[in-house]
């Protein structure tokens, strides 16, 4: 009840209640989350279900156009699975294996940065070297090669079931050094304060100040820039799926649901493409959106690389 | 400065050392040269002779060292599905990703720049505020997504662009060229378009940021209380310091159009490096991953390395802040 009460009055609410954009795209991510979350229940039919699809419903174009089906509403892909079903799905997988990088990213980034910033000394510069080193590298880079060397050590049969926890570390550790910094930077703000100097006074470990008293404070910029990098991390996943790297075509993300869409666009069959695409821009959009409402709420002093 | 010059090349040295016991790793435990060498009729014995002459019953390291000091003479083993050198095939793939990319720049730099002052000087005009929403919807739009639309739309329905492939080359000093030919130039329209789209709206945000930053300034104050003509004000004194940091994050971006070459080649079928990757991928043809891996790791290190100096040169601060 009281940390309702201080929601309730807090800066926060009152700007997000002042801010349409920020409403709109709030409650357009929260309908996504949720009938991603409830897919099996929400879609039409099941699109992990093989045997619901039948091949005459090939390639059926949406309801609104000649020779739709009732039945389909966006039209089918190339299998007859209901195209509607498929990207609920999608986006469920999509989400999960976004939000799983993200904590990972989170979880490495925040260790890194929370040790190097408070310890400093050598294991400092040791550590920052090698998040400098892997921030030169773009992590779309890191991304591909590590999942194709994965793709390879696996065997296309393995890496198909293993897909979203190799995709999860995939994404999780190409992507987690603006996290070290980001922590690392406000760390260095925090550790001279008179609260934590107070803390090391009355001989609390070092363990329970690093981690009870500094790591709250530094997690403001880390809530901002975490909306950042979901979008990032379901682009990245989509691109990896897109390359035939990712999410098989049997539990398709939407990334994959693009990559066996393009191969008919020749043929005309459009929306097989153009639906997923649609929903993957307005999620990272929505995304995107919220993260800079956020940032310009909060406004943390970020660390920019 | 020499410190900060040696400092730089040393860290650039133990990336490439990093990158290439990835890269060996790699071939060690995934790839099978013996694979590559003979069929399946040769009996274990057989195989396990050769291997021994081949030296892959040697410690981990004897095989690392062997491994770096080829790569320094330039050799990177044969590919397992070209059999030719990997080196060879890269070079050959090269040119068409080279082309991507310079065609990508130039649309780049002619469409941000004047885009981005524009919206600096009138950033209430609709034009500027048409760009600025654009430019937030383009972030959120990707690369692949974008060349499939224009796909559809210019080859499929109106069938005025080639979707796929180079069209005709011309080799020009060895160089297997599609700037020399009307078809070559048509099929560079499409992949280039859809590859500038991804790098455009960070860049028209970034020219306006700098521009509206650099107009605000003293100086520029004190040009217009001179009575200069307006068109000298914003092209000479205010662009002229907007393109230090444009250039810096340009070369920083780089090495991330880089990575959307990838994507981008697999939707145009275009036969550059990025498309080899993936087929090498498809194939198993792990000596000629590797060799990609090792050439844009030197790439990276070579292009980030330079700016770094290159930075240092112009800008003290970074000298002084790397040493502790």
């Amino acid at each position: 009840m009281k940390t309702w009460n201080r929601f309730k009055n807090s800066y926060l609410l009152y700007s997000f209640k002042r801010d349409p954009i920020a409403i709109l795209s709030f409650s357009v991510l929260s309908i996504m989350v949720v009938i991603s979350i409830l897919a099996p229940v929400v879609a039409p039919f099941n699109a992990y279900d093989t045997s619901t699809f039948d091949i005459m419903d090939g390639e059926t174009p949406p309801v609104w156009m000649e020779s739709g089906d009732k039945l389909f509403i966006l039209g089918t892909d190339i299998q007859g699975r209901d195209l509607l079903s498929a990207m609920i799905y999608g986006l469920r997988v999509s989400l999960l294996i976004g939000c799983g990088a993200v904590l990972l990213q989170a979880f490495m980034g925040i260790l890194v940065g929370l040790f190097s910033g408070y310890l400093g000394g050598k294991l400092d510069s040791f550590l920052m070297r090698i998040t400098d080193i892997q921030f030169s590298i773009p992590y779309l880079i890191v991304a591909i090669f590590s999942s194709a060397i994965f793709k390879l050590a696996f065997g296309v049969g393995r890496y198909a079931d293993l897909a979203v926890p190799l995709l999860i570390v995939v994404i999780g550790v190409s992507n987690w050094p603006i996290y070290a910094r980001t922590v690392r930077a406000s760390v260095l703000g925090e550790k001279n304060k008179e609260y934590v100097e107070a803390a090391r006074v009355i001989g609390i470990s070092r363990w329970q100040i690093m981690f009870r008293h500094v790591l709250p404070n530094t997690l403001t910029p880390v809530l901002v820039i975490s909306t950042i990098q979901v979008a990032e991390a379901v682009m990245s996943e989509a691109a990896l799926s897109f390359l035939g790297l990712g999410m098989p075509i049997t539990k398709p993300s939407l990334g994959s649901l693009i990559r066996s869409g393009f191969e008919y666009i020749f043929s005309g069959s459009w929306w097989i493409t153009f639906f997923p695409g649609v929903l993957l821009v307005i999620f990272i959009l929505v995304i995107l959106l919220l993260g800079d409402w956020l940032r310009d709420v909060l406004n943390p002093k970020l660390y920019k690389g | 400065m020499f410190a900060f010059i040696a400092r730089r090349i040393i860290q650039a040295i133990f990336v490439m050392l990093i990158i290439s016991l990835v890269g060996f790793s790699i071939q060690h435990h995934i790839g099978d040269p013996i694979r590559d060498l003979v069929g399946e009729r040769v009996t274990p014995a057989e195989r396990e002779e050769i291997r021994d002459q081949l030296g892959l019953n040697d410690p981990f390291y004897t095989q690392y060292f062997r491994f770096v000091k080829k790569a320094c003479q330039g050799d990177l083993g044969l590919s397992f599905f070209y059999k030719k050198p990997a080196l060879e095939v890269i070079a050959s793939k090269a040119p068409a990703t080279i082309e991507l990319v310079i065609v990508t720049t130039i649309i780049l730099i002619l469409i941000s720049i004047p885009g981005g002052i524009y919206a600096a000087i009138y950033p209430k005009s609709w034009f500027s505020r048409i760009v600025m929403a654009a430019s937030t919807v383009g972030v959120a739009i990707p690369v692949f997504l974008t060349a499939i639309m224009l796909i559809y739309l210019f080859s499929v329905e109106l069938n005025w662009l080639p979707s796929y492939g180079r069209g005709e080359t011309v080799n020009v000093w060895g160089w297997e060229s599609g700037f020399f030919t009307w078809d070559g130039l048509k099929h560079l329209v499409l992949p280039s378009v859809s590859l500038s789209s991804i790098m455009l709206p960070l860049f028209i945000r970034l020219v306006r940021a700098e521009m509206m930053e650099v107009l605000e300034t003293e100086y520029i104050k004190f040009a217009w209380a001179k009575g200069l003509h307006s068109k000298r004000v914003w092209f000479v004194h205010a662009f002229k310091n907007t393109l230090l940091p444009v250039i810096t994050v340009f070369g920083v971006q780089m090495g991330i159009l880089f990575a959307f070459t990838i994507l981008t080649e697999t939707v145009f079928q275009w036969q550059g490096m990025g498309f080899m990757f993936l087929e090498a991928v498809e194939r198993s043809d792990t000596s000629l991953l590797v060799a990609y891996l090792v050439v844009v790791g030197v790439i990276f290190v070579v292009v980030n390395t330079v700016v770094d100096i290159v930075y240092g040169f112009v800008n003290p601060m970074v000298r002084i802040a790397g040493i502790k």
